[in-house]
């Protein structure tokens, strides 16, 4: 499998992270390094082998589905680049 | 008292309490160092004031007899760690002038326990890399420099990754230790490179709440000190469960500590035959063979085990991690903290504020990952990476089944390297560094790194000892074994102080 220009910008698009025609080339070269270095996974039998989920045999820590914390819009928005009142400022998204 | 930085941690801690010293004299030393050490870029941001302040309140509660394990110790925090009123920069410049309106679990429970923190140290960007050379902030330089026939190079050596300003800092004695995390082998090949000690415990010992997340499922904080002694103290008080991390384990902590010096007799050491790489270099694999011979020596039964799945390991990480990342990094939108660029419409907003923020590794990997991700490419990639995953777990379940205690290994194929001298062509070759380490994330185990010699160029090398989940204990009787029957290695002589003169 091998990654092309047009994979790249596809990739990046889904990324959000603009790239510059003049990287489209270098990044594909580089993206196929990596994929060529996963290749080798190609040969082992995975067959009957269950994914991963946990490293460890633990469940899941569930507790009362309750608000335990909150108050804290001030902190919250505390780092936000621009802020009105209590809300965070975007682009119009909504014609 | 002669110069207090060349305290180990657990001196400097006896020191205190004894009233031979105090805080406030041990962080000023060490407040100095730091400012005298510009030309190693360890730290990101340095918090000289508030260190000064903590050490007086640390002073009075010593006098009052209410001294906390680490009271009075200053400790560098790596810049991955949100701190409370202290800018968090994960080395990118996305997060801009982020500053947290809370603590990391693992740093507030070291002040819990009375450390005084100097600042907050470099890295990689995001933790992603082997040579800390990926910081929007510089890279840190090595205290350590190569020796020639004609003396000491100048080429600058870089101190490992990601967690190269923890390494660099305490093997500089800027700090009598420090935080840090480990991904893929982030503690263990920086600690080798800089003849420190690292340990990353088993998965779900530390909290990660609060840390800056890159692979959520493999990520783990730990200690680097000069000491295997001083890395047990340090994840005392580090470790322990939180209900903001639902993965943190609750187990008792115990007092690593007292595991240190302990009799090693008897133990199974595998030695796994997998890790003997075509091409090992012969310096790595003498060492190997060393710690073998010191391991046996001091009582411990060897043992050749057979880990089939090595070498799908790295490549098997390369898939998951990226995977992992490219989620955790969605997160940095230009919207709720960090840079902001403008743009025409929210989206366009978002793909100029990543490609500005994210510097050229981060942006790698973040694509690899959405790629192995998307539709069509799933189970080809990530699906598949995880069942081999699960063989890795199993090869090292069936050795620990088997009676082995611990497993012992190279920590890296090779001593530390030269800046801009790995990776600058092909990604994969700084890839490579993490050949020996990736695995025990991968299996959710703990490892850890221990100087154990010095290369023929006269920079450090360690061996890393892999243990059975939640025994660190034995990781530390095992490491200090390894540290007593080693040759002792100082840390460098301080080529990098600036004069007074120098100092602004």
């Amino acid at each position: 499998m091998s990654v092309d220009s047009a994979i790249v910008r596809r990739i990046a698009h889904l990324s959000r992270i603009a790239v510059e025609d003049d990287e489209v080339e270098r990044l594909g070269q580089e993206l196929n390094a990596i994929l060529a270095f996963v290749e080798e996974l190609n040969a082992v039998d995975v067959s009957g082998v269950e994914p991963l989920t946990s490293v460890l045999p633990m469940k899941m820590k569930k507790r009362a589905d309750v608000v335990t914390d909150g108050g804290f819009a001030d902190d919250i928005l505390a780092n936000a680049p621009e802020r009105e009142d209590h809300f965070f400022v975007v682009p119009k998204v909504i014609e | 008292m002669s110069d207090p930085t060349h305290l180990t941690l657990a001196q400097a801690r006896d020191a205190l309490l004894a009233k031979t010293l105090s805080a406030s004299e041990l962080t000023k030393a060490h407040v100095e160092a730091v400012e005298r050490a510009g030309l190693l870029n360890a730290f990101i941001t340095k918090t000289p004031e508030l260190a000064i302040e903590a050490a007086k309140q640390s002073d009075a509660r010593i006098a009052r007899g209410e001294a906390g394990p680490l009271e009075g110790l200053p400790l560098g925090i790596k810049d991955l760690y949100c701190t409370k009123g202290v800018r968090t920069t994960a080395a990118s410049r996305i997060l801009d002038d982020f500053t947290p309106t809370y603590e990391s679990t693992v740093s507030a429970n070291l002040l819990r326990d009375g450390a005084v923190m100097l600042g907050k140290l470099n890295l990689d960007e995001f933790a992603m890399g082997s040579s800390n050379e990926t910081s929007a902030f510089g890279p840190v330089v090595s205290p350590w420099r190569r020796k020639g026939a004609g003396g000491f190079e100048s080429a600058r050596i870089v101190p490992g990754g990601s967690s190269g300003g923890s390494a660099a800092a305490v093997a500089a004695r800027l700090c009598l230790g420090a935080t840090a995390t480990d991904t893929g082998g982030s503690i263990r090949q920086p600690a080798a490179f800089t003849g420190t000690v690292g340990i990353k415990p088993t998965y779900g010992r530390c909290s990660r709440w609060g840390i800056v997340a890159f692979a959520s499922s493999l990520d783990q904080a730990g200690p680097i000190a000069r000491t295997v002694r001083d890395a047990a103290i340090m994840l005392r008080s580090m470790a322990g469960v939180d209900a903001k991390d639902t993965t943190s384990v609750d187990a008792p902590v115990p007092n690593y500590e007292a595991a240190i010096g302990a009799s090693v007799k008897g133990r199974r050491i595998g030695v796994p035959k997998e890790y003997r790489l075509d091409g090992l270099s012969p310096e790595i694999a003498a060492l190997w063979d060393q710690g073998v011979q010191w391991l046996k020596d001091a009582g411990a039964e060897i043992v050749e085990i057979s880990l089939p799945h090595t070498r799908y390991a790295l490549p098997a990480y390369y898939i998951i991690a990226p995977a992992e990342a490219s989620s955790n990094l969605a997160r940095y939108d230009g919207v709720r903290y960090g840079l902001r660029e403008r743009g025409r419409d929210i989206t366009d907003m978002y793909e100029k504020t990543r490609a500005k923020g994210f510097g050229a590794e981060v942006r790698r990997r973040v694509m690899i990952g959405t790629y192995v991700l998307s539709a069509g490419y799933y189970d080809a990639y990530y699906v598949r990476a995880q069942k081999i995953r699960s063989l890795i777990k199993r090869d090292f379940d069936l050795a620990f089944a088997d009676g082995v205690d611990a497993v012992l290994t190279p920590a890296t194929p090779s001593p530390a390297f030269a800046m801009g001298e790995k990776g600058s062509s092909d990604p994969v070759e700084m890839y490579l560094n993490d050949v020996f380490t990736v695995t025990v994330n991968m299996a959710g185990l703990p490892g850890i790194a221990v100087p154990a010699g010095l290369s023929a160029n006269g920079l450090p090398l360690a061996l890393q000892l892999i243990g059975r989940p939640f025994d660190e204990e034995t990781l530390f009787s095992l490491a200090s074994a390894v540290e007593q029957a080693a040759p002792k290695i100082e840390p460098p002589e301080p080529w990098w102080r600036e004069s007074d003169g120098a100092r602004p």
